[in-house]
This record gives C-alpha cells, sequence and structure tokens, in this order.
C-alpha cells in the first residue's frame, strides 16, 4: 500500500485522533472522581493549616470533622445566608464578581479545645502569580490565630518564604482592627520599619513584592468581610 | 530468547546511561533537569515519568512505523506522546496528588522534551519494538540518574534534607553550618550539571575530543 498519498495520509490521521480521544476520555472520565477529592482534601488541609495544627501522619479528614463545626455562606452585609456548603464556593470567583453585593463568601466556624475561631479564605496576586491562603480569627474577629498562605509560583528562596514557619508565625496574636475598631487589616513592612495606626509584621527580604501582594491579599479580601466582622 | 539480551540490546540499553547518556553527552532535556531538582522527590517522579513515556511510546511507534505516512510522521509522533503524558499526568493527580503540584507544569511539559522527540525519530522509527523499549527505558534510566544526582546535591545542601528527612544534624548547624539557600534556585543545578559533565568526561575517554 502506498503510505504517501493523500488519502492514507488524511484517514490514518483521521482515525488515529478518534482512538486518542477515546482514551483520552476513558482516562478523564474513570479518574475524575479520585482527582475531586484530592482537590478537596488538599483544601481541607491548607484549612487546617491556619489554626496551626501539625499534620503529619494525620488524617486531615478526620481532623477536619473535629474541629470545623460549620461552613457558613455569608454575604457583604455580613448577614449569614446560609450554615452550610461554605466549602464549595471558590473564593476566586467570588472576588471576581463585579456586583459586590452578590458575592458570596465562606467562613468557616471552628471550634478548639472550647474556643470558637472564624477560618476566613484569602485570595491575591504575588510576583508571577497567584497567592492564597487562610487566615483564623479569635471569637472576637479581631486577634490572628493563625495564617497560611500559599503560592502557585513565587521565587524559591525569596517571594516563596511567605510559606515558611518564620513568616506565618509573626502573624498570631496581631490584630485586624485598630483602636477604633475600623477594619485596617495587617501591614507588612521591611524589616525594622513601623507602620502607623495599624499591626504590622516584618517583610521577606528580597521578597518585597511577593510581600506586599500577601499585604494587599489581606486587605482586600477581608474588606469584603467588614459587616460580618463588625457584627 | 538469547537474541532478547544479545549483546547489540545491552548496549542499547547500557549506552544511555553513560556514553551517550541523553543529559550530559547530547545535552538534551536540560530545562526540566533544572527545573524539578530543587528536591529529590518530584526528581525521581519526573524520571519515573519520563522512562514510563518514552519507553511506551518508543514501543507504540515502533509498531506503527511501518504504517505512519513520511509526511505526518513527527505529528503521529506528537499526538502519541501527548496522549501518553496526559494519561500520566491524569494518573499523577489521583494517585500522587502533592507530588503533581509540585511538578506542576513539567509533566506537561515532558511532551516537548527533546529526549521523547529524539528518541522517536531516530530509533522507534527505524527498530523493532522490544529494541525500541530497551532503548526507552535506557534513555529514560539515563536521564533520571542525572536527575536524582543534581537533585541529592540540590536538597542536601540547600534544605539539608534527602527525601523531605533532615540529615545534617542540628549541633552542625549550632556550630554555624548554614543551608546554602543559592542551591534551591535554578543557576546551581546548572552549575552542579556543568560539573557532572565535566567528571563524567575526565573519568571517560571516548568522550574527550583529541
Amino acid at each position: 500500500m502506498n503510505t504517501n498519498s493523500n488519502v492514507y495520509t488524511i484517514v490514518y490521521a483521521s482515525v488515529m485522533v478518534i482512538i486518542v480521544a477515546f482514551v483520552l476520555a476513558f482516562f478523564s472520565g474513570s479518574l475524575k472522581e479520585r482527582q475531586d477529592l484530592n482537590v478537596k482534601l488538599d483544601k481541607k488541609k491548607q484549612i487546617l493549616y491556619s489554626l496551626n495544627l501539625d499534620l503529619q501522619d494525620k488524617d486531615p479528614a478526620a481532623l477536619y470533622q473535629q474541629y470545623i463545626t460549620q461552613e457558613l455562606i455569608v454575604n457583604v452585609n455580613g448577614d449569614v445566608v446560609e450554615r452550610k456548603g461554605g466549602f464549595d464556593l471558590d473564593i476566586k470567583t467570588e472576588l471576581a464578581k463585579k456586583d459586590e453585593s452578590s458575592r458570596l463568601l465562606p467562613v468557616y466556624e471552628c471550634n478548639i479545645d472550647g474556643e470558637t475561631k472564624y477560618i476566613f479564605p484569602l485570595y491575591g496576586a504575588g510576583l508571577w502569580g497567584p497567592i492564597w491562603g487562610y487566615i483564623a480569627l479569635n471569637h472576637d474577629k479581631n486577634t490572628v490565630y493563625g495564617v497560611y498562605f500559599s503560592h502557585a509560583g513565587e521565587t524559591p528562596g525569596l517571594g516563596a518564604e511567605i510559606t515558611s514557619h518564620v513568616f506565618q508565625s509573626q502573624f498570631p496574636n496581631k490584630k485586624i482592627k485598630n483602636t477604633t475598631n475600623d477594619l485596617v487589616s495587617i501591614a507588612i513592612v521591611k524589616p525594622g520599619k513601623t507602620a502607623e495606626g495599624q499591626d504590622y509584621v516584618d517583610g521577606i527580604s528580597g521578597g518585597t513584592i511577593t510581600s506586599h501582594g500577601v499585604e494587599l491579599m489581606l486587605k482586600n479580601t477581608l474588606v469584603n468581610y467588614t459587616s460580618f466582622l463588625n457584627k | 530468547m538469547k537474541s532478547l539480551f544479545s549483546a547489540k540490546n545491552k548496549e542499547v540499553i547500557v549506552g544511555p546511561l553513560s556514553l551517550n547518556n541523553p543529559i550530559t553527552v547530547q545535552v538534551l532535556g536540560i530545562c526540566s533537569s533544572l527545573a524539578v531538582t530543587a528536591k529529590l522527590e518530584p526528581a525521581i517522579v519526573m524520571g519515573m515519568s519520563v522512562t514510563i513515556i518514552v519507553a511506551i511510546s518508543n514501543v507504540i511507534i515502533s509498531f506503527m512505523r511501518n504504517t505512519i505516512p513520511v509526511r505526518i510522521r513527527i505529528i503521529v509522533q506528537l499526538v502519541v506522546v501527548a496522549t501518553l503524558v496526559t494519561v500520566v499526568s491524569q494518573f499523577l493527580k489521583a494517585f500522587a496528588y502533592d507530588v503533581s503540584v509540585q511538578l506542576s507544569v513539567y509533566v506537561g511539559l515532558i511532551i516537548t522534551n527533546c529526549i521523547l522527540m529524539g528518541r522517536l525519530e531516530a530509533f522507534a522509527m527505524s527498530n523493532r519494538p522490544w529494541e525500541s523499549f530497551l532503548d526507552g527505558l535506557g534513555n529514560g534510566f539515563g536521564y533520571a540518574l542525572i536527575l536524582v544526582i543534581v537533585a541529592f546535591f540540590r536538597e542536601l545542601l540547600g534544605s539539608g534534607s534527602l527525601l523531605g528527612f533532615h540529615v545534617i544534624p542540628a549541633s552542625v548547624y549550632e556550630s554555624g553550618y548554614v543551608n546554602n539557600g543559592l542551591m534551591v534556585m535554578p543557576p546551581m543545578a546548572l552549575i552542579i550539571l556543568a560539573i557532572i559533565i565535566w567528571a563524567h568526561r575526565t573519568k571517560v575517554k571516548q568522550l574527550q575530543d583529541n
């Protein structure tokens, strides 16, 4: 057979593409469930990290069950829209909504040793790509209990240090509101510098833009929760 | 069965480990070897993924080699590789999620890894499936070997750990030792790679120019 003829080439290519399409569809379909589970489990892990929990060798799903009592959905007016389903919301898509009043915001209510904590998801931009995280506040909705930050592609050793314990351990016990009870978030400043009228932590040397990104992320995400935080 | 491991076949699989190593001698696949070698674990997974993909795609292309229209042979090779890479990437997402997050785009970029296209075009298109399989394994191992060596030094000196376990005792840190932050940056992978190539060429006489 002449494998160089036009007809042969076209038929060959078409048949190959159809076979490949079936193979890919089969694998994608049969593995989808497991992949979704992994994504959810990873999200639960990240939420738990903001509670300063050590997840080494522990089952994150069980811990999540144990600590997280409610997955609230609140709106920008601070009203609780629903008491479950907050986990399935994606803060990125909610923040992208132009109409602020239509945003539905997840809040995770949890119970640690009898004390209520609130966890808020964060989303913002670093230097090279998105950064995100979770911030846990005490019952007063003001004092930070713990934070967790992650990133898609910040520079290792510089911006990527926002994931380090050294950086994140500065946040607990800082306040996100000022003395007149206005939401001012937490500033991230050059080591040695200070910030007027709000709590601050040291930024990362060589990771200035990422540090600034974290500051903006905290501010811009938390501002959506203003009413809820003041209730 | 004897012919399965004839001297020629042995050469096909052993050659790429040293004399014909895809990274240090042919200088292919450099980009991914810089990107995924900051830690040992992703390097090992990457090496395994590439080995599996080269071996299987070599076999598939070798089976198809007499039917492939010459004019679209590169496209056919790409489609086979892309399919396999997508499947492997889906498997990683389902069964080794943490690793797949670390490898991120680099799994997808296996498609453009020169080693793959090089082996398909240079070997699988003109050899029988069994030889192609061995050739794929050999080249994959050769690639993985270098990745693991580079990652070993980068993780040890950059993070003080191996496979995530701290191996440098705390007493060493107390006496003033610090991890070398440069080691986790891509440029150091290039330098380590260059040192490996240097050592390799110094040792193996056949690789030296007169």
